[in-house]
């Protein structure tokens, strides 16, 4: 175990102890001695940041399950390190937030802390895995540990609703994703990423690739809140605001992002997976936001403006694979791998600040609704300073990172209009009007966080709290994130050759070349760029001022016709389906049972042994009918069917004991004595048995009735009678061995001392099926006396003392 | 010859116990019934006796002794259920 190993491991033994540290320091808010381990875990990845970025990887290795090449490989590469430092970074400063954000007092605070814990372990293990199966694992454990922290208020209607929802939805992908590692290991023999990207050249040919690309979309997707999968983040929402800060925009959902980037090496060569990554998430950048500016909740608009900028990031993410399609040199597509990773970087610091500004705004005020919200400004300065530097950077302004991030998307969809490989000549002319219709609306709802809750009147009657400032300590984490805005808005190159030149060339591997060198300015003349940034600007300023006029449009978008509509009648209908199938074959009735199982049997075998050919007969073996063999047979049969047509029971009993005292002729017949006295012993006491079941039935069920007439029931029966003489015919038609009674015949007087062979069978050479049968039958018997004297339900509990 | 005179009086036994089937099946009474149940017992005996004959073996002798044996329990059973209502009777229950 190296210390990478346990840095990946350290939050889940502090999540060990927190509860501990919750009920013995009451005092103390438990963050506080969260807080120390993302920092530290913070300080260990960025000095790690020279190393990477001198072009070394780093990685270690733990047996875990080496018969099954299992192993916890950890390996951290420039992508690796940019999300370690995510994680930990953006952790410590939503820890720090959620002290001064989660009442001591009325909260369950060793709760949070450790499903926090457990997430961030989980995600630290997701990102520097290089063992696929690992990397499920710690995977699943995002899912869980998420579904824990959106169902924290578990009292509450919503959070379980929308707890469930992400956990359907998520895992659904994770088993997909699954499905996608199994094949892929199919394929290559290996789980270790970095093997399976070794051989890209020879998988792509096989016949397998396809879908395990389409499986492993799958998992990605649906983690990343991609259309249609993007239904479950709006309801992750009811989470406290530190998780929805932490999980829902800075990390969780970008580990779709992360698996789609540590991937393409492997899977870009198919042109499914560009169309794909790509399409898919333009679509999901378009309805995204689009759809964000019709919410009313502060948070909701958040939701649907992660949902959007993931899609950003993912499509920039479909272009970048193009890079590996061609030469090195001069290649445009790599600034487009570069720019996926510079607006993940900055998505994750003002989509960070603008959550814990809107948790502010309900902390203080009491309501997250954007119609009661307004004026503001006045009384929350500094809360809406820092609301206006991640809503200006995430709209794509000056002079604020998200300015240089969106310049650099349009540059890369631009760059769609020159790439000529897998039909993007065609339809890839969408991308730019696309992604551009996209900015206008993300514009548009950055403008409306902004302006609608700080501006404008204020409405203190609707508002449960008289708003003040936040206190300080809550601002502190969104300070540092509107700062961190700015700083990378203004000096964009701290980042690049430390931390976004690393990522980019772990993406592209090979297709990177060794000297590229990246230089992000504020000013780059006058580009097609930059007009489309113009041009966002004005319509998004139009769009927002006759915002009122244009909501028609969303008319047509009801809530009936909605994906989350399907998610709830896909739902509804599955387990009213489920209920309707349980309802209708499960009837409770034996005879329905009896009936599925014995239609079964004919098909089953009826079908083999018709699909085998294996019906034959042969006479060689069968012995001359005799007389008497005749006789009885004739009697049997009578005596069997004239059980199917008498009308009282009492007739049908003797009827059968008939039957077994002839079963006992037979056997006198074939000459076996023994089975032929057991028989005769064994027949008259089931028959008194019997009697004794008849005497004591209810009167009305000893009317005089006979057995209806059942067509599926005559069918079935004599279906069954068919099948099973046809076996007995080809069964005994097809001899492929001699009996090895022969052995038994020649040794029981020398090897068992006995002369009655079956005796000595059933006690010397085969005395154990003896012994069990002896044991059922002192079962049985033991069971019928505890039936008949523990009485115990029909008397409510009492003794029974009757017992005839 | 011989095995005539076994085939006939398989034969014969088998005809008088269709007759007893028809008593047992039709009988109007229970004792009609239980008697007739009784005397198919009986040749019951024959038959197996007749067959030991014919397949010339000893091994079918406890066999017969059984059927006596059962025959004499069940018909004894059947009346002293008629008589009494119960076969078993549990004198410590009706004591108390």
């Amino acid at each position: 175990m190296s210390l990478l190993h346990w840095a990946i491991l350290s939050p889940f033994l502090l999540a060990i102890i927190i509860p501990l540290m919750y009920k013995y320091a009451k005092r103390v808010h438990t963050g506080w001695f969260v807080l120390w381990l993302p920092l530290v875990l913070f300080i260990y990845f960025i000095s790690k940041v020279t190393k990477i970025s001198n072009g070394t990887t780093i990685r270690e290795t733990v047996q875990w399950i080496p018969s099954l090449n299992i192993n916890f490989d950890v390996v951290i590469d420039g992508l690796s390190l940019l999300f370690a430092l995510l994680i930990t970074g953006i952790g410590s400063l939503v820890v720090l937030y959620s002290i001064f954000y989660l009442s001591k007092k009325k909260e369950k605070l060793h709760n949070f802390y450790v499903y926090l814990l457990l997430f961030m372990g989980a995600m630290l293990g997701v990102v520097l895995s290089d063992n696929l199966i690992v990397l499920y694992t710690f995977w699943e454990f995002t899912s869980l540990s998420s579904f824990l922290l959106i169902g924290y208020w578990y009292h509450r209607e919503r959070s379980r609703y929308g707890a469930q929802k992400s956990m359907l939805i998520t895992v659904f992908g994770g088993l997909s994703m699954l499905g996608g590692i199994v094949l892929l290991y199919v394929m290559g023999g290996t789980f270790s990423i970095r093997e399976l990207i070794a051989q890209a050249g020879t998988l792509i040919n096989h016949d397998l690739f396809i879908a395990a690309a389409i499986l492993i979309l799958l998992g990605a997707f649906t983690k990343s809140a991609q259309f249609p999968f993007h239904i479950w983040l709006p309801d992750a929402m009811e989470a406290p605001t530190p998780v929805s800060a932490y999980l829902h925009s800075a990390t969780m959902v970008k580990a779709g992002l992360y698996l789609v980037a540590r991937l393409s090496p492997l899977f870009a060569a198919e042109g499914i997976w560009l169309w794909l990554v790509a399409g898919i998430g333009l679509l999901t950048l378009v309805w995204g936001s689009f759809s964000a500016i019709r919410q009313t909740d502060l948070k909701g608009i958040l939701a649907f403006s992660t949902v959007s900028q993931l899609g950003l990031i993912m499509s920039l993410l479909g272009l970048g694979a193009a890079a590996l399609h061609y030469p090195i040199d001069d290649n445009i597509y790599i600034a487009t791998t570069v720019a996926a990773v510079f607006h993940l970087i900055n998505h994750a610091t003002f989509k960070g600040s603008l959550f814990m500004v809107v948790g502010i705004v309900d902390h203080e005020t009491g309501t997250r609704d954007i119609r009661k919200l307004g004026g503001l400004m006045s009384l929350m300065p500094i809360t809406f300073t820092i609301a206006v530097i991640g809503a200006f950077s995430m709209a794509g302004l000056p002079p604020f990172n998200g300015f240089l991030s969106k310049e650099m998307f349009f540059t890369g969809m631009l760059s769609v209009l020159t790439l000529d490989i897998f039909n993007f000549e065609t339809w890839g002319v969408l991308f730019p009007v696309f992604a551009w219709i996209a900015s206008v609306f993300t514009f548009t709802y950055s403008m409306i966080i902004v302006f609608k809750t700080f501006t404008g009147k204020l409405q203190p009657e609707k508002l449960e709290k008289k708003p003040h400032e936040a206190p300080v300590g809550m601002l502190i984490s969104p300070i540092i994130l509107a700062v961190l805005v700015v700083v990378f808005g203004l000096f964009p190159n701290l980042l690049t050759d430390s931390i976004i030149l690393p990522a980019a060339s772990a993406i592209l591997g090979d297709a990177m070349p060794a000297d590229y060198h990246i230089h992000i300015s504020m000013w780059h003349g006058f580009q097609p760029e930059l007009f489309m940034t113009i041009g966002v600007v004005l319509l998004g300023i139009i769009l927002y001022k006759t915002w009122p006029k244009w909501k028609v449009v969303y008319k047509p978008f009801t809530e009936k016709w909605s994906f989350n509509s399907l998610y709830n009648n896909g739902l509804k209908y599955m387990e009213y389906g489920s209920n309707k199938l349980a309802v209708n074959t499960m009837t409770g009735s034996i005879r329905n049972y009896l009936l599925y199982i014995f239609f079964f049997l004919i098909v089953s075998l009826g079908f083999t042994l018709f699909w085998k050919d294996a019906f034959s007969i042969s006479l060689d073996n069968t012995a001359p009918i005799g007389f008497y063999e005749l006789v009885l047979a004739v009697i049997i049969s009578i005596g069997a069917i004239s059980i199917l047509f008498v009308k009282s029971r009492l007739t049908s009993i003797i009827v059968l004991g008939s039957v077994g005292y002839t079963v006992s002729l037979f056997f006198v017949l074939f000459r076996a004595p023994d089975l032929a006295l057991t028989q005769l012993v064994i027949e008259t006491v089931s028959t008194a048995l019997f009697l004794l079941c008849f005497y004591h039935l209810p009167e009305n069920f000893r009317k005089e009735e006979r057995i209806r007439f059942k067509l599926t029931n005559f069918m079935i029966s004599l279906g069954v009678g068919v099948v099973v003489t046809l076996i007995a015919l080809s069964a005994s038609s097809t001899k492929l061995f001699d009996s090895i009674s022969q052995y038994y015949v020649d040794t029981t007087y020398t090897e068992a001392g006995g002369q009655n062979m079956v005796n000595v069978i059933l006690v010397d050479y085969r005395g154990l099926d003896t012994m069990f049968e002896i044991t059922v039958l002192g079962l049985a018997a033991l069971g019928i006396y505890g039936m008949i004297k523990l009485r115990l339900t029909k008397q409510g509990g009492k003794k029974a003392n009757e017992n005839k | 010859m011989f095995n005539f005179v076994i085939t006939f009086a398989l034969v014969l036994i088998s005809l008088s116990m269709l007759a007893l089937i028809y008593r047992v099946i039709k009988g109007p009474s229970i004792p009609d019934r239980v008697i007739a149940l009784d005397a198919l017992g009986v040749n019951l005996i024959a038959v197996i006796a007749l067959i030991s004959i014919v397949l010339d073996t000893y091994a079918f002798l406890e066999v017969i002794l059984l059927l006596g044996i059962l025959a004499f329990i069940g018909t004894v059973s059947m009346a002293k259920f008629l008589e009494k209502g119960e076969i078993i009777e549990d004198d410590r229950n009706r004591n108390q």
